[in-house]
Order: C-alpha cells, then structure tokens, then sequence
C-alpha cells in the first residue's frame, strides 16, 4: 500500500520533471521561439506573485507598492552587471545581493505601515511604490545613479562559465536557444522558491502569518508578535521581489523606470487573486494565465481578417477588454480564484464523510 | 466544613492595584484592585457596560491603562504588548468568539503553541531536526487538547464552520496550547444552552483540578457562585464588592447594582 504509493508519487513526478524539460522543445516546435521567450516571461512572474502571495496570500497585508523591490533587485543587477558603472561581477554574486537589498527596503518600506490595515495599507504601499519608481526616474543627477528614464543599456546576461544565457549552445548535436537555457535557469529558481512558499506554509511562520490575516488582535492574544512577522513577510515577500528584478535586467539586457509602474504591481496582485490567495498552485496558474492569456490574444487581429476580411477591433483593445471581462467573471463566479485550496477540498471531504 | 482561609493559604498569582482606564471624558475603570491566587477560580461579575471586559483587555495588553500597577507573580504585565503578556503566561478567550476563522481547528490550536515554540525561517524551509521534533511535539499536544475538548472529530474542519459550542470549547483549547498559568475566560458560556453549561462547568472544575487559576467574567450568577472560589463585582468602572459568593451575594451594594436602589 505504502509502496505503491510512494510508486505513484514518484512516477507523477518524473512525468512532471520530464514534462517540464521538455516544454520549451515542444513550444519552440509548435509556437516558435517568441512563446518561448514569453515562457521566460511567465516563469519571472511566477516569482513574483508567489513572493507577492506571501505578503498578501498569507499575511493578508494588501500591498499595491510590490513593483518597488522588483524595481530594486533590477537596479542592483543593472550598476552590478553592466557598462554603466563598469561593473561586470557575476550573476550568482549580484542576484543574492539585490535580493537582500530588496528584502532590507521590505523591512524600511513595512516599519512605517505597520499601525494600518487594508484600503488605508494599500494607499501608503502605492505611494512607497510610486516613490522609489519616482527616485529611479530622477537620479540621474546630481550624480548619475540610474540614468533617469532612458534607463541603463547592455546589461549583462547571466554567464556561467563559457556559457551565455544570450548566446545559443550547441549540445549533444542539438542547438539550444538563449531563451531556451534562460527556461532552465529561472525554473530552477521557480521551484525554488515553491520549495521555500510550500515549507514557509505549513510551519509555525506560515501559521503565525494566516492568523494574523485573520483577526490580528486574536493573533496578538494567541502570543505572535505581531510587529515582527508582519515585517517578516514584508521582507520576504520584497526578497523575492529583489530576486524576480535581477533576472528580469539580466534577460532584458536593459531596465527603464516605465517597466515598474503601478500597473505592473496591480498586474501581480491581480494573478494572486484570481488564481487563488493564499494557495501556491492557484498563484502560478494565475501567473501564467495573466502573462500569456493577453500575448494569445493577440492573435485576434489575425482572425478578424482571415473571417471578416478585415479587422474592425484593435487587437491591442480587444485585448485589455475580453481581460476585464475575464477578470469581472472571476470575481463574480470565483470570488475565491479560480483553483479552489485544499483547505478548502479538507473542509468538503470531512463534510461528507 | 468551613470556608478555608484564602488570602492566607493561598500564593497570589494576579495582583491588580490601583488600574484606571478612562477614553475621552468616560472613566471605564476607576482604581481596581484585586488579587487572584493560584489555584481558584476567580468571578468577576456586573451588569452590563461595569467594564469587565475592559478590565480583561486591559490586564492583556490591548489597552494600555492610565495608572495602577498589574502583575503576575513577579512579572510586570501594564505596559506590555499582548504577546508579552500571554508569554508571561496569561492566557484569554474573548466574548465575542475570535478564532481564526479560515484555519482547521488543529490549525488554530497550533498557532497557540507559537509563544511556546521557537523556529524561524531557515528552520521551516530546511526542515531541521529540531524544527520536526517541535512540530511533531506540537501536534501531539493539539491533537490532545482538541481530544480533551471534545473536538477530535472536528480536528480538520475550518474553525468557522463549527457548531457555536464547540468554538467556545475551541477557543478555550487555542489558549490551553499556550500552557498559561492563569486563563481568562471572557463569557464562556454565553449562548450556551443548559447541558452545554453543565460541560462546560465540568471542564472548568477539571482546570482548576489540574492546577490551573481561572478569571471568569460570567453573566449567569448560578454558575458562577457554583463554580467561583471568590468573586469580584464591578459597576460603572469601580469595583464595589468582593469576597465569597456567600458575601458578595448579600452585600447591599450588589444588591442594588443588578437590581436598582429601590430594591433594598
């Protein structure tokens, strides 16, 4: 019994494995190497909504200001990496280093807001966002941090070795594309970070956290210290964050100010919310749909000619509004996300049983 | 067999002097004093708006008070945030139930070992010996107080769904897990039907058997001089009376505060 179990377990996961090195073969081959590019893409937000989950998921704390340490984590990456400072150290030195910068600001950006709940936090959390995105678009005088709003260019990519994350790879007689080697890489991180989200999430943290979002003067009576785990998911959430920035500069090869406005952070809370709060599986899944839903929409320019002859809604448009009607059906049908937690499954079985 | 002599038998474990609470021009509490010793069950009674729950929010931590000194045993309690308090070892439950809601019953008495137990960050991710060995520990001591209570069976339904007499019980346990030496109970059987009160005051005789001190605001008098070693009465935010339920319930100003002056 236990065996077979333990057999079942294993053979979903080495089909897992497999699927997911296989994946971006199977995308190049069907799709082309640009949905491999928006892969990458994806795998970076699944980063960043599940450090966004840890803040808002778990703790509850609605914080609108999150693009601040992506924002951070990117710029630590770009001084570190490129030739605007003439610094050229390698990615495994920088990206740690902008993760604790970003989780440090985590802790600086929380102190203030630790009084305030719910609209009045997410206001404050949106002006701390706004400001950092502000300084970055201004610092380039009187000395030249950031560049100001053109940004900083040639930003290297990640080397390991001969290696070049920029550069395609010829193994074993197959040609493995930039993109392609990025996929690894930042699934590598990606499962990382599920690793850390899953342990975080059943420990006495994760519990502390759920409490906290629950009734937060009942937490203090229960004996967590409230102040401490709020700046605790604070700061975890904008490592996280700090991480998602480094390789985002890294695979961009450039970082402007413009990437880190407050539709990014909106963007981010939207995946958490309607994948589902709080549940690990439902925030990547929200992730991914939010980041290739609206690239597969454009095609719809596309069929308006091929069926009408000519195309009589903007893609662009058409776009942002079966997007918003998306994210009204959700609310209005899946309040709780559209993958329902296994708190929830729990609470059906013990129903019925 | 003759009432044992309490003040000189008995250790104090809470002592209140002189606390005063006021919020604007209202005096909630004016100069309370009084001594919960180790080992009794403690009653605090007075019509409604005396300002016995904000005597119990201000002993825990939720109000700062204005003057007056608060310990337990040798520990300062006024002036410390509520987690200070209950890891000083005293424990609440609160009237109007407040259990977490969207957590499993175990989840919510596990989140009462948080004060007892120590792992971090690093200790949760890597799984550490010593973090497993405080988890399993953990669970075992929830799943026997949610035995103990009554709730095994309802150890994975969320706290929320629970029938109203187990989240009393629940929440009761929650503070349990967080091994106080003194608990209080804020109403514990308000909106409880009979034979629910009749467990519920053999849990509490269990308590204090098993060494426990408990601070009880109750509304129901027959419970509570059944069940209260001493009691103290509060109306309008001065404490008017205490001793046992035999004086207390013929003190004159008693008399008058439940039932107006015109009774006497």
């Amino acid at each position: 019994m236990l065996s077979s179990v333990l057999k079942s377990r294993w053979l979903t996961f080495s089909l897992l494995a497999l699927g997911l090195a296989l994946l971006p073969f199977l995308i190049n081959a069907g799709l082309g190497r640009s949905w491999v590019r928006l892969l990458d893409l994806a795998l970076l937000y699944v980063i960043l909504a599940l450090g966004l989950n840890i803040v808002v998921g778990y703790a509850g704390l609605l914080d609108l200001g999150y693009v601040a340490f992506y924002a951070l984590g990117a710029y630590v990456y770009a001084w570190l990496a490129s030739p605007h400072f003439g610094l050229h150290l390698p990615f495994w030195a920088i990206l740690p280093m902008g993760a604790a910068l970003a989780g440090l600001f985590g802790v600086l950006l929380g102190a203030p807001t630790l009084r305030l709940r719910g609209d009045y936090l997410a206001i404050v959390t949106l002006g701390f966002g706004e400001i950092i995105r502000i300084f970055i678009n201004n610092l380039n005088a009187p000395f030249n941090l950031t560049n100001g709003p053109q940004g900083i260019n040639l930003i290297d990519p990640v080397r390991l070795g001969s290696i070049s994350l920029s550069q395609p790879l010829t193994l074993f007689g197959y040609t493995f594309s930039g993109v392609h080697l990025t996929y690894y890489l930042f699934l590598l991180l990606v499962l990382a970070v599920i690793f850390i989200s899953m342990r975080l999430e059943n420990s006495r943290i994760g519990r502390a956290w759920v409490a906290i979002r629950e009734d937060e003067i009942a937490a203090a009576a229960t004996g967590i210290n409230t102040r401490n785990l709020k700046l605790l998911a604070f700061a975890m959430g904008a490592t996280f964050g700090g991480l998602a920035g480094g390789l985002f500069a890294s695979f961009q090869g450039f970082i402007s100010p413009e990437s880190f406005n407050l539709m990014e952070s909106i963007m981010i809370l939207c995946m958490i919310v309607l994948g589902g709060m709080g549940h690990i599986p439902g925030v990547i899944f929200g992730a991914l749909l939010l980041t290739l839903l609206p690239e597969a929409l454009r095609y719809t320019g596309d069929w308006q000619r091929n069926l009408l002859g000519q195309i009589y809604v903007d893609p662009a448009d058409l776009r942002m509004l079966l997007f918003g009607f998306a994210l009204v059906a959700v609310m209005l049908y899946r309040p709780a996300g559209l993958f329902p937690s296994a708190r929830r499954r729990r609470e059906f079985a013990d129903a019925k049983g | 067999m003759s009432a044992p002599n309490l003040d000189a038998d008995w250790t104090p474990l809470l002592s209140v002097s002189g606390v005063s609470k006021a919020f604007g021009g209202l005096q909630a509490l004016s100069d309370i004093s009084l001594q919960v010793n180790a080992g009794e069950i403690f009653g605090l009674i007075g019509p409604n708006g005396a300002g016995k729950t904000t005597l119990f929010n201000a002993l825990t931590g939720l109000y700062t008070i204005d003057r007056g000194e608060v310990r337990l045993q040798d520990a300062r309690l006024d002036g410390r945030k509520p987690h200070q308090v209950l890891q000083a070892g005293l424990a609440r439950t609160f009237q109007n139930i407040r259990l977490f809601a969207e957590m499993t019953a175990l989840e919510n008495v596990l989140v009462g070992r948080h004060a007892r137990t120590r792992s971090g960050v690093v200790g949760a991710v890597l799984r550490l010996p010593r973090t497993r060995a405080e988890e399993a520990d953990s669970h075992e001591r929830a799943h026997a107080l949610l035995r103990r209570m009554g709730l095994a069976q309802h150890a994975h339904r969320l706290a929320k769904n629970l029938p109203y007499g187990d989240q009393r019980r629940l929440e009761i346990a929650r503070a349990l897990a967080t091994e106080p030496k003194l608990l209080a109970l804020d109403e514990p059987a308000a909106g409880m039907n009979a034979a629910e009160r009749t467990a519920l005051r053999e849990l509490l005789l269990q308590l204090q058997a098993d060494g426990l001190t408990l601070l009880l605001i109750e509304h129901d008098v027959k419970l509570v001089m059944g069940l209260c070693t001493r009691l103290a009465v509060l109306d309008y935010g001065v404490k008017i009376a205490d001793g046992t339920p035999e004086v207390v319930s013929h003190d004159p100003k008693v008399i008058a505060a439940y039932l107006g002056d015109e009774a006497l």
